[in-house]
């Protein structure tokens, strides 16, 4: 597979000022993402998860270093729109990047600054609709929605610019159990169906158990980068890092402490279960 | 005698109107004094509507609230005393942030009461203590702190009224896992230390299963039920069934007594699940090794 | 409570007056407008009143609707027809008391006003009330392009009427919750003297203006992210498109307006 993003000696400070020093945010980050990836950047709040987002999309763009998305320097002023089509971006409030007041418009407004004819624009936003399962709802007006809807509109007028790639800035954050699973089914079902690379920007290790790769920033570096699995069973970093692991993981890693013969990378509930199954049938203790 | 009582409290929007809702629909509630409380269900359950019930902020369609067994709305005059014992922290609190100094945003409250400057500051002082700022942050514009500082500061703001029941709308809401578990501490300490009565509504459950007494849950404008923590998580079941969430590890032991491996016991919290697994492993003596 | 005002006026529906071109609308308001204020006499009003009836009958909304857009402005309107009253010294002497004078011609001119103004209210309420304010705001950046020869910001005052149009429910729900949230920490907004109730509406306004800033300022980046550049090569997924029926609507009340002016000719001569 292709990478489709490449981030080399990445350094980010937002510059000094009045008064303050210029702190470096980002330390010297590499990072390479094939096409069709499911990435989670996990990390606490003011790890530099964020701004890393930011350079994918030329929002900012490196102090030292190179940024490369779908073969686009993203220093390269001339092809920002080309880049932005490229890789769309989904930020935290859903109620701060709704344009229009009314659901399809919105969707339409990149299709609409990037002049794509009617015919095409109107298919590419219900198809986009379509896709986030508010086809229902295109006439309505964002404020009669919930905070999960308002996202998936959110991803729909971005899936209508056909983008190899969607980051997403804690698209979760701020919403209801609820939201957060229609989002993150939405999400997954991008990557599943389209094939669409996703970077999705988190500080829920739940979400970040469904992801193929998990990428845990720590004081602007990359403190650790591999499968969901790899990155949980490492319970006393990952909690040093001042982040959660699932449940069943810290169960199991507080009995393996305790002495018990149980696996490291358990994730799930169910192999959780077995796992204290298999204990209690070797032990052969108390089972009714 | 129950320190808050609502009596077939029933709660209509906007009636009259195609709009009409009945957001809280004759809940009969009662909460003892000095109980740490957990308060559920998804939006639109009724949850956020009947809390701005307890401090009056909405009134009653029908039914009565009573705190200390006063009903109070007996006097409407009186309306305001009555948000002074019932301190409502709202979502994201920090954006309710007006003054200048962290000092002056806190001392909001305690001066709309009528204080004398004196008692202003002790309790400025003491409740940035609770909650975990630093002194010298009082000086500071709220304007420049993190965005955990700044929640606390909006916290504080309400504790510092000395509320007789606190109650907190998702205090930990968009807070990454360390602001959320030093928030919880904090209020956690601030409970032990003051002794008074603290509603937290929360979408997880494993955020208040470690610490709370009782859970209430909401349900379509219902009580859903109102009992101890343990007894409620008897029933994860219903509760998963009604769209709420569980701890994973209740679900974990569900599924092992649903497989013949029962202790007898509701599960809620990891360390628990812990000593449980290794007292039983280990037979009676559970010296806490394997 | 705040979320219960509605804003815009806008009444969903889909009668014919709903579904004319809203550039149409507009012009046909314009003219409307011109009917009333260069019609002179009684007979002209008639002919608007008869053309503002028919559009109402037509859009399906209840007349008690344009009653309420009529009564805001009534005590305006009964005080300058008692100015006018009480001032205008012309025809015939209907009562007179020390220095107060009513003349028919004072009661002509009022009664005219009050009608002339009813009916312009009423007129200019029906377009708001069957158009969305979306697709007012549309029509106008539509109608007002040709300015955009002359460098005047057309594009960038529609997208800046629009944005505000989509933040405002928004911001009342905003205020709301601050107006709640700043009354459980003893706020008096609704009680209290004036001076703590303006001191607490300072409460109030900082947070609502630092998280207006926030918003604008997170809704730009986002804008930007999906390409946003302005209005230049921009294409419309909202398609205006004239039917006969607008064109219809257009003459017909051209043909009123014409009738209106050939009708208080008419009636001049005949009362020479």
């Amino acid at each position: 597979m292709e990478n489709i993003i490449e981030i080399s000696g990445l350094h980010f400070s937002y510059p000094a000022d009045d008064g303050k020093e210029a702190a470096e945010v980002l330390k010297g980050i590499d990072l390479t993402i094939k096409e069709g990836e499911f990435v989670a950047v996990l990390g606490h709040n003011g790890s530099g998860k964020s701004t890393l987002a930011k350079h994918i999309n030329a929002i900012l763009l490196p102090t030292e270093g190179k940024v490369v998305v779908g073969g686009i320097d993203t220093a390269d002023e001339a092809r920002i729109f080309e880049l932005r089509q490229c890789a769309g971006m989904v930020f935290q409030n859903p109620d701060n990047q709704i344009v229009s007041s009314v659901v399809e418009e919105d969707v339409a407004f990149a299709l609409e600054n990037l002049g794509v004819p009617y015919e095409e624009m109107r298919r590419r936003v219900d198809d986009a609709l379509k896709a986030v399962n508010m086809y229902d709802y295109r006439q309505h007006s964002p404020s009669q929605l919930s905070g999960g809807q308002k996202q998936r509109i959110a991803i729909a007028g971005i899936i209508a610019m056909q983008p190899r790639c969607i980051i997403l800035d804690e698209p979760t954050a701020m919403l209801d159990p609820q939201g957060r699973k229609e989002v993150m089914a939405t999400i997954r079902r991008m990557n599943r169906e389209q094939g669409i690379t996703i970077v999705l920007i988190t500080h829920y290790m739940d979400e970040a158990a469904q992801c193929d790769r998990v990428v845990v920033m720590d004081k602007g570096t990359i403190a650790l980068d591999d499968t969901p699995r790899e990155v949980f069973s490492h319970v006393e970093r990952v909690m040093e890092i001042g982040l959660d692991v699932p449940q069943v993981t810290e169960l199991a890693w507080e009995l393996r402490k305790a002495g018990c013969d149980i696996p490291q990378d358990i994730i799930t509930e169910q192999e959780c279960v077995e796992a204290i199954q298999k204990l209690f049938a070797q032990n052969k203790a108390i089972s009714r | 005698m129950a320190i808050l009582e609502t009596q077939q409290l029933t709660y209509t929007y906007s009636i009259g109107s195609p709009f009409e809702k009945t957001a809280v629909d004759h809940v009969d509630l009662k909460i003892e004094e000095g109980e740490m409380v957990g308060v559920m269900g998804h939006t639109g359950s009724g949850k956020s509507t009947l809390i701005q019930h307890f401090n009056g902020l909405l009134r009653p369609t029908s039914g009565k609230v009573l705190l200390d067994g006063q009903d109070i709305w007996a006097d409407k005059k009186k309306i305001r005393d009555v948000r002074f014992q019932v301190g409502l922290v709202f979502q994201y609190p920090e954006y309710q942030i007006f003054e200048e100094t962290v000092f002056k945003d806190i001392a909001f409250g305690p001066r709309n009461m009528g204080l004398d400057e004196k008692e202003i500051k002790r309790r400025v002082l003491e409740t940035a203590h609770d909650i975990g700022l630093k002194e010298e942050l009082l000086k500071r514009s709220p304007f420049e702190l993190s965005g955990g500082q700044k929640r606390r500061v909006a916290i504080a703001g309400v504790m510092a009224m000395e509320p007789k029941v606190l109650i907190l709308d998702e205090p930990t809401a968009g807070l990454d896992p360390a602001g959320r578990d030093k928030i919880l501490a904090h209020i956690k300490a601030y409970h032990e230390r003051r002794k008074n009565t603290i509603l937290i509504v929360s979408h997880s459950m494993e955020d208040i299963a470690g610490f709370a007494d009782k859970i209430l849950v909401m349900n379509k404008a219902k009580l859903f039920c109102y009992d101890d923590t343990e007894k409620v998580f008897g029933r994860a079941e219903e509760i998963s069934e009604i769209g709420l969430d569980v701890p994973q590890i209740t679900k974990v032991f569900v599924e092992l007594k649903k497989q013949g491996l029962d202790f007898g016991k509701e599960v809620y919290t990891v360390p628990y699940a812990r000593d449980l697994l290794l007292k039983h492993l280990h037979g009676k003596a559970g010296d806490g090794q394997c | 409570m705040l979320r219960d005002v509605t804003i815009g006026q806008y009444f969903p529906g889909n009668s014919l007056i709903h579904r004319l071109d809203p550039r149409f609308k507009i012009v046909i308001t314009l003219i409307y407008i011109l009917m009333l204020f260069t019609g002179s006499n009684v007979v002209c009003l008639a002919v608007g009143a008869v053309y503002t009836l028919i559009a109402i009958y037509l859009s399906r909304i209840p007349l008690k609707m344009f009653w309420k857009s009529v009564k805001p402005l009534l005590p305006f309107l009964l005080i300058t027809a008692l100015l006018n009253i009480l001032l205008v010294d012309s025809g015939d002497v209907v009562f007179k008391w020390k220095f107060l004078k009513i003349t028919t011609g004072g009661i002509n001119i009022s009664v005219f006003m009050i009608i002339r103004i009813v009916l312009l209210i009423m007129g200019s309420s029906l377009l708001t009330y069957t158009t969305s304010p979306i697709t007012l705001t549309d029509a106008i950046e539509r109608l007002l392009s040709p300015l955009k020869l002359l460098k005047f910001p057309v594009h960038e005052l529609a997208m800046m009427m629009s944005i505000a149009l989509r933040f405002v429910p928004t911001l009342i729900e905003e205020t709301d919750k601050i107006m709640s949230a700043q009354k459980a920490r003893g706020a008096e907004i609704d009680t209290g003297s004036f001076m703590t109730r303006a001191k607490n509406m300072i409460s109030i306004l900082v947070p609502l203006f630092i998280s207006s800033f926030r918003r604008a300022d997170e809704l730009a980046t986002a804008m930007e992210c999906r390409c946003y550049n302005g209005g230049e090569g921009r294409t419309r997924l909202r398609q205006l498109k004239a039917a006969p029926r607008d064109v219809v609507a257009l003459i017909i009340t051209i043909m009123f307006y014409a009738a209106a002016i050939a009708v208080s000719i008419v009636y001049k001569q005949l009362t020479k």
